[in-house]
């Protein structure tokens, strides 16, 4: 198992090289010269000449990365322009809200999509799968910013059960809301992968012998059914981590959440490059160390990776 | 053989994809809603009731209505009629859909097919740069795209899109190929002397096709949710221009008082993604005799 923990970790290197070096180019392609857009137009030139050296800006492309690199390893990923600190501070105080909304929301993804693809697949073609495989298609082809304005107008203004945005203080009933929302995506495309998964799995000789021996439904379903179904969507859970990443800077921005997307946003507009980049190679770095994740859960799970020799 | 069977055989490929596709109620449903809003876009100055930019003399009498006959929709701040800003924002929305999907597919089938055949280093090489883009949740990256072009519009959205979604049909495309690689009519061309362009083009990508078709019709519908998103943020289309998510970005100021404004362009594009999302899974039905039962 070991060694396919090493396989897993030694692929995300290279990824890892890319995501830094797209960030790097763009940031460098953007700001043309930075020690002019720090400095503006009328600039002395021998000062100008002065930071270049110091900040290794007059060495070639290269070394430049080479220095970046450096600097983000030991967490370190520039000024921001606006707020006047690092900007691995200003990141680091809105991931927190970002990874609590994830979170919250993939285990709404999971429990809603898991639930919604077992009835269906235990329903095969009756009323309940075609409701089940309708309400999944609805949750992947509405737009992630739109359900959760629909949710606020819902159960918010006419209902009242819930505030209608703000983070809080971190209280439970203000997470609800943007958690449904962001989850609500995922779910479909979870709810539609364990069905098949399970439709598949179902019709294996072991799941007879399992009826025939008088096992009650439930646990056949349950025990031998969906343990075995289970794997393709753990997977399907971590890509599906991307996609719900991508409704972080919507969901954030409807419902007023401080987290990292509506830093985003706000840094986008005010051109704060700095922060744009760190957010963006925060978001990439999240993904990766999630996927990662799901491999290691993978390992847990499935038998055959945890007894893996090779 | 009995003779039935061998007349079904000898049916040409497309009757019989036209006899799937008619057995399909679901993907007649997608085709239509498609027909619909396809229509709608390229006949919305012709369909419109107002004129949808142009703010109406009287705008007090006019401003902020809510639905009724007239205008079924209600109407916006400055008094125009949503009915016609949501047909006009069709255009747009699909507009921007299909041009990123026709923009990304050749890129991501250039790329797909040649990491595939080749293997190797060209292969790991392309797949990590795949990689390298996959890991930025797509929208992400398309919004730090923006902040470098700084400049919004139309087609500042279809390059920043395009940037980042090439990357899911060269994967497909990458699948597909290293699986048909190996297959004997493979072996059996390129042992009678075909050359590597000729197997390339004239054997892999046709068998590749089906694949691709349904990767954009996903695609599509992926397309017209990112822009959305852009234009909601601010980051796409700028005013005049209209585009369903700027309309959203209008509406949401109103949405505990006017949630018409809200409601209509977020159905609009719900029923458009939803309507490519059903043609995909039902051409993926026809098209992909493994998976059908």
């Amino acid at each position: 198992m070991s060694r396919y923990l090493a396989g897993r970790i030694g692929q995300a290197i290279p990824v890892l090289f890319g995501v830094t070096l797209i960030t790097f180019l763009l940031t460098h392609i953007a700001l043309g010269d930075p020690v002019r857009a720090m400095m503006g137009q009328r600039a002395d030139p021998e000062v100008m000449a002065r930071i270049r050296t110091e900040y290794g800006l007059d060495k070639p492309v290269w070394d430049r990365y080479t220095l970046y690199m450096a600097k983000v390893l030991v967490g370190d990923l520039g000024y921001s322009y606006r707020q006047d600190r690092p900007v691995t501070d200003v990141v680091a105080e809105r991931l927190p809200a970002t990874v609590r909304l994830a979170v919250a929301a993939m285990l709404v993804a999971m429990v809603l999509g898991l639930a919604a693809g077992t009835v269906a697949a235990m329903r095969h073609n009756t009323l309940w799968d075609l409701c089940m495989m309708i309400l999944s298609l609805l949750g992947i082809s509405t737009p992630v910013f739109w359900l959760g304005m629909m949710l606020i107008l819902f159960f918010a203004v006419w209902l009242g059960w819930f505030p209608i945005s703000g983070y809080g203080d971190g209280a439970f009933r203000h997470l609800v809301l943007p958690a449904l929302t962001l989850g609500a995506l995922q779910a479909g495309y979870i709810a539609r992968m364990t069905r098949s998964a399970l439709l598949e799995v179902l019709r294996q000789e072991y799941i007879r012998t399992a009826r025939a021996k008088g096992l009650r439904e439930g646990v056949v379903i349950l025990k031998h059914g969906l343990r075995n179904g289970i794997l393709p969507v753990l997977t399907l859970a971590g890509i599906g981590l991307g996609d719900l990443l991508v409704g972080a800077p919507l969901t954030e921005t409807v419902f007023g959440w401080p987290g990292l997307g509506r830093l985003l946003v706000a840094a986008v507009g005010n051109r704060d490059l700095p922060v744009v980049m760190g957010a963006t190679l925060l978001f990439a770095l999240i993904y990766l160390g999630a996927n990662l994740l799901v491999d290691l859960g993978y390992a847990l799970v499935d038998p055959r990776v945890r007894l893996l020799k090779r | 053989m009995s003779p039935v069977s061998e007349r079904r055989a000898s049916r040409p490929y497309t009757v019989e994809f036209l006899r799937r596709w008619s057995r399909r109620p679901a993907i007649t449903l997608g085709s239509i809603i498609l027909l619909l809003f396809t229509v709608a876009a390229l006949l919305s100055p012709l369909l419109s009731p107002y004129d949808p930019y142009q703010i109406p003399e009287g705008l007090a009498a006019v401003s902020l209505l809510s639905p009724r006959p007239g205008h079924w929709f209600g109407t916006d701040l400055l008094g125009r009629d949503l009915l016609s800003r949501i047909l006009s924002g069709a255009r747009v929305s699909l507009l921007v859909g299909v041009v990123v999907e026709l923009v990304v597919t050749p890129i991501g089938v250039a790329i797909g097919l040649f990491a595939g055949y080749f293997g190797g280093r060209i292969d790991s090489v392309l797949m990590r740069i795949t990689d390298a883009v996959m890991a930025f949740p797509g929208l992400v990256l398309a919004i730090a795209l923006t902040a470098v072009l700084e400049r919004s519009g139309l087609l500042s959205v279809i390059v920043v899109l395009a940037a980042v979604r090439w990357t899911t049909v060269a994967r497909i495309v990458r699948g597909q190929v290293l699986s048909l690689r190996e297959a004997e009519y493979i072996t059996a061309i390129s042992a009678l002397g075909a050359g590597k362009g000729r197997i390339i083009f004239r054997h892999l990508l046709p068998n590749c096709l089906a694949v691709i078709l349904v990767a954009m019709s996903f695609g599509v519908a992926s397309n017209i949710l990112s822009e959305a998103g852009l234009s909601f943020l601010g980051l796409g289309v700028q005013p005049p221009t209209v585009s369903w998510g700027s309309l959203l970005a209008e509406g949401i100021v109103y949405l505990t008082v006017k949630p018409w404004l809200c409601i209509f362009p977020g159905l609009a594009i719900t029923c458009a993604v939803l309507g490519f999302h059903v043609l995909g899974d039902g051409l993926r039905d026809i098209l992909d005799p493994r998976l059908r039962s």
